[in-house]
């Protein structure tokens, strides 16, 4: 093996199914299920999905929703600032435990 | 695994690509173009100097004379920098209740106010290029600058009365992909292009249209060059959809390029696909071409059937 990463793994996702069919049944349906239009658009979705994709930092992910992005009409400018959101929340989140780090710091301090 | 030819694809699903009633002419003035966009399926440009004949303009509404279209669609290149274009909408005008200018926006916005005048007086539709609200997409495939010009076209356009709800000069809109990727569903970007292009700039418009990208001329060009070409090719026959064959432009269109041969549609012109593989000029032909007459395909006609298809 190469690499751990390969784009032309990305296809073979559904092979997932052979050992454990029902299991992967079910995780398709539902996958399908929420992509589909809700009270949030295709596009709409996309978006989270490319941003969740950024957090978990998965290649797989961030290739098939930047195209799905694309393809659903949002722009660079649109996906650029989600990864702006993404960057922020997963930024504040360690800095919002900077409190925590000044609750401790201020128990053990005089 | 390789690319299914789209013959063995319409076969598969027990389809066959024959004409219907021909309803629209399609001209094409030349491949003469201000702009080199790089989605371009005819590789036109500054240099080219393809450009139809006064001549052939004559050939070409004898035709449309003889034939009764719904609708004729005047394309290019840039049909601006044909010297001929003003005698061409002036002759065809009364020939069809419909005649359509495809307009890249900044050719026009070079002209002067007399061609203006005679699209609103001929009542001409402008379907204009406007590939994307971001201007660094827009830019890049048509140039830089060309987003920036477009909008103030559209804002002009909008001051004569083009685009406007319940009037009677039509402004639509075209969008291609910015890359190697497929159109967006059409209905909710014409709704954000209506919201967005009205909140920034105050441009109405009618209505628009989403079209997949050939690959054909500068685009196969650069699909190759950049690595994307068979995964293109396979996103586009992976998206066939055999509900869209029927209503493809091709079974009611015929195109004629600027020496005046014809032609099943405009990716057929760029491929140099004549209409029942022979050359014949627009002038020694009675009538349209006849319903239940087959159409050149090859497998650039992938990019119709994608989806919901390109009609």
């Amino acid at each position: 093996m190469d690499s751990y990463y390969r784009p032309k793994d990305l296809p073979k996702f559904e092979e997932i199914g052979k050992d454990a069919p029902e299991l992967a049944r079910k995780f398709f349906d539902y996958y399908n299920s929420v992509f589909a239009e809700g009270e949030l658009t295709g596009r709409e979705k996309a978006l989270i999905a490319l941003a969740v994709a950024h957090t978990v930092q998965c290649p797989y992910c961030i290739d098939a929703f930047t195209q799905a992005c694309l393809e659903k009409g949002s722009n660079l400018a649109e996906m650029t600032e989600v990864i702006h959101v993404t960057t922020a929340i997963r930024g504040g989140a360690s800095l919002v435990h900077g409190v925590q780090m000044r609750n401790i710091a201020g128990k053990l301090s005089m | 695994m390789g690319l299914e030819p789209f013959s063995g694809t319409l076969a598969k699903h027990r389809l066959k690509l024959v004409r219907n009633q021909t309803v629209t002419l399609q001209v094409n003035t030349g491949l003469l173009c201000n702009q080199r966009c790089r989605h371009c399926h005819l590789d036109a440009g500054p240099k080219r100097k393809e450009n139809m004949s006064a001549e052939t303009v004559n050939d070409v509404a004898d035709f449309a004379g003889r034939c009764n279209f719904e609708a004729i669609d005047i394309t290019g290149g840039a049909p601006e920098l044909n010297p001929h274009l003003g005698s061409l909408i002036e002759k065809l005008s009364p020939l069809a209740p419909r005649i359509m200018l495809r307009s890249n926006l900044s050719a026009l916005y070079r002209q002067n106010d007399r061609l203006l005048d005679l699209l609103k007086a001929n009542r001409v539709v402008v379907v204009a290029s406007f590939p994307s609200l971001n201007l660094g997409q827009a830019d890049s495939q048509r140039g830089q600058g060309i987003f920036e010009i477009s909008i103030r076209m559209l804002q002009k356009l909008n001051s004569i009365g083009y685009g406007r709800n319940g009037g009677d000069l039509q402004l639509n809109l075209v969008s291609n992909p910015t890359g190697a990727f497929l159109p967006p569903n059409q209905q909710e970007t014409e709704k954000r292009y209506h919201r967005v292009l009205q909140q920034r700039w105050g441009i109405v418009f009618n209505h628009l249209y989403n079209f997949a990208n050939a690959p054909l001329g500068r685009f196969r060009q650069w699909l190759i060059k950049s690595g994307n070409f068979d995964n293109y090719m396979d996103r586009l026959a992976s998206n066939f959809n055999p509900c869209a064959v029927d209503g493809l432009m091709c079974r009611s269109l015929v195109s004629v390029s600027w020496d005046g041969y014809l032609f099943d549609c405009d990716f057929n012109l760029a491929r140099g696909l004549f209409m029942e593989g022979q050359k014949i000029h627009v002038s020694d032909i009675q009538g349209p071409p006849a319903k239940g007459s087959p159409i050149s395909i090859a497998n650039h006609c992938y990019t119709c059937t994608a989806g919901s298809g390109f009609t």
